[in-house]
């Protein structure tokens, strides 16, 4: 049936868990594209069937081709985006150099596009002024402590004990 | 540190406003911007100005600590609090990417079509980044996959490709100032719509769409 290599694509993404990205499928978008040709071709004949040589009959199967290359085209895309989202977040899970293992599974395509997105986010983080910017993707999570574990002599902290700034922490 | 802060307004109708504010209360500005950001379901306005002087608070901080001396604890605590500032602040802006990188088309074609005195959703920062993006991922897909395909079908219109934000999303809010007669617009056919006042100080649980102004005013404050 017609958009079954399409499908597939969109179903080996779906079962790959958040976070990873499976080797490009590259023949399987190949093979995609040339269903699309196939069918826009014969679509192309049959619509000069259909209209020099009165053969109305042949609209319904004109129809169906184009809904299949419609639904091949919103896979594809699909596949295509969601990839890219992955991509996106290995920039804030690794920073800017991946790991090889993953690179292999990239496309040329898709590590330009990587590339560019990391380029675009350093200029903006170091447009946020100050001397370098600032990088948020550091500071991923709230500091932890808040308290400080500290020995101090018990003269230097009464005062702020008092304050309530610090507190006497027995463990 | 007991200096103010002048934090100049956006220009707006009346001119540009300026506020006097303490770094306490900077501080709470990014906080409240924070949250609100966080629990918006779309891109809320930009407030370049409450970054650009936490940013500078931060960079003052930094300064007064290299030039304290030794004192271990005192340096701890400005540290964290330095800490505690840099995350805020880091939170919000990613916030604010991710939202922009997932409705980029949307994003930017609210900037297109802002009508003019009306605030926008975009640092110029980030409006470059939106822009990027958009056109990174433009040639992407038209390299990779759509100028592969027949002729009638290269061109995806990303605005419908891409979903947007659901403004009908629920979310907590607590009145900061009292309003009268917000009307509650109904989900259901069967449902009429109604109105309600909501007290200074109080809660409630209700759909983003309909007090999303009061958001921007500062009226009520996303929790």
């Amino acid at each position: 049936m017609f958009c079954e290599k399409a499908m597939e694509l969109v179903r080996e993404l779906h079962r790959a868990p958040e976070g990873q990205l499976p080797a490009f499928n590259e023949d399987g978008i190949r093979q995609v594209l040339e269903e699309m040709k196939a069918l826009y071709e014969q679509n192309q004949s049959d619509v000069n069937d259909a209209k020099s040589g009165g053969r109305g009959d042949l609209i319904p199967t004109i129809k169906f081709r184009h809904c299949s290359l419609l639904r091949n085209r919103r896979c594809t895309v699909a596949y295509l985006y969601d990839r890219l989202l992955r991509i996106r977040a290995l920039r804030w899970e690794y920073g800017s150099v991946l790991p090889s293992a993953l690179r292999f599974h990239m496309s040329a395509e898709e590590m330009e596009w990587f590339n560019q997105y990391k380029k675009s986010l350093a200029t903006y983080m170091r447009s946020l002024g100050g001397a370098e910017g600032l990088d948020i993707t550091q500071d991923m999570k709230p500091p932890k402590s808040l308290y400080i574990e500290h020995f101090l002599p018990r003269w230097k902290c009464e005062q702020l004990i008092r304050q309530g700034v610090l507190e006497h922490v027995l463990s | 540190m007991t200096e103010e802060l002048d934090l100049a307004g956006p220009d707006s109708d009346a001119g540009s406003e300026e506020v006097v504010l303490t770094p306490a209360e900077l501080i709470e500005r990014l906080e409240q911007a924070w949250m609100n950001e966080k629990f918006a379901p779309e891109l809320l306005e930009s407030k370049p100005e409450i970054v650009e002087c936490v940013m500078e608070q931060l960079d003052h901080m930094e300064e007064n600590l290299k030039r304290a001396k030794k004192e271990d604890l005192k340096v701890s605590i400005h540290r964290m609090e330095m800490e505690r500032i840099r995350y805020v602040l880091s939170s919000y802006l990613r916030c604010r990417l991710m939202k922009i990188e997932k409705f980029f088309p949307h994003v930017l074609e609210k900037e297109k079509t802002r009508p003019e005195g009306e605030p926008s959703s975009l640092s110029s920062e980030e409006f470059a980044f939106a822009k990027e993006y958009m056109a990174h991922t433009e040639t992407y897909l038209k390299n990779v996959a759509l100028k592969h395909m027949p002729p009638n079908l290269q061109k995806v219109d990303l605005l419908r490709a891409v979903p947007k934000p659901d403004l009908d999303s629920y979310v907590f809010l607590r009145v900061k100032e009292r309003q009268e007669n917000i009307l509650v617009e109904p989900e259901a056919d069967e449902q009429k719509d109604y109105v309600i006042d909501l007290e200074e100080g109080s809660q409630h649980l209700i759909r983003y769409r309909t007090i999303a102004p009061l958001v921007a005013s500062g009226a009520v404050q996303l929790i």
